[in-house]
């Protein structure tokens, strides 16, 4: 279900003051942040946010047209490196 | 035959069924535009005059996005779902279903037919000794 819109976006306040601090100073810096429920404000369009994935930190580049996601759709949490080979010699017996 | 919205030429149904031919326009949505275009929903489509079928084609026109125009919506959407490189973004690059449904099984809509890999299994019966 979606979210209430009369509680607004959800942001993570920490993560929102820094943001907010690095725009007064008209600073671009990467900002760790482990907020992935982070709803993507316009404030942040510009900024390299670094997500952390459960393991480290992706940073990401955030553009005009991410406004409206979530900060973990960007950073993803699995990896998947295919499945093994069948082994073609143990098929035969 | 009445020419609406490009291509379409629906035959002898009544117009409420007639325009879900259109891409983009459903029964909800015919219904609405039949009674905003005050044309009445069981007239046959051969019966239709030239005046009324300018009234619907108006209305869909002016107030509805059908056909290519939709068609191409929806593939920026997808498209600006893939060039942000978000979760459903990739799951659209990859051919899988982007709505968290499972994938160990079924999926076959958007993975297609299944492609066995390798070992085939054997018969139960043969699989002994």
């Amino acid at each position: 279900m979606a979210r209430s819109v009369k509680k607004g976006p959800y942001m993570d306040q920490k993560l929102a003051k820094k943001i907010e601090d690095l725009n007064r100073l008209r600073d671009k810096k990467v900002v760790r942040t482990w907020a992935r429920r982070s709803m993507i404000v316009p404030d942040f369009v510009g900024h390299t946010i670094a997500i952390h994935n459960g393991n480290k930190f992706i940073p990401i580049y955030i553009t005009e047209n991410m406004v409206g996601h979530k900060l973990g759709e960007f950073a993803m949490t699995r990896m998947f490196r295919g499945h093994a080979r069948s082994d073609r010699s143990s098929k035969r017996r | 035959m009445a020419r609406i919205a490009g291509i379409d030429l629906p035959n002898e149904k009544r117009i409420e069924a007639a325009l879900t031919y259109i891409f983009g326009i459903g029964f909800s949505s015919s219904r609405r535009i039949l009674a905003t275009a005050g044309v009445d929903p069981t007239t046959r489509v051969k019966n239709l005059t030239e005046e009324e079928a300018a009234r619907l084609r108006n209305e869909i026109e002016s107030n509805y996005r059908v056909e290519g125009a939709l068609h191409t919506e929806i593939g920026m959407n997808i498209k600006r779902l893939m060039d942000i490189g978000c979760y459903r973004g990739i799951r659209h690059r990859r051919g899988l279903p982007t709505r968290g449904q499972r994938t160990h099984t079924n999926a076959r809509t958007r993975k297609g037919p299944r492609r066995s890999s390798g070992t085939v299994k054997k018969k139960p019966q043969a699989g002994k000794r």
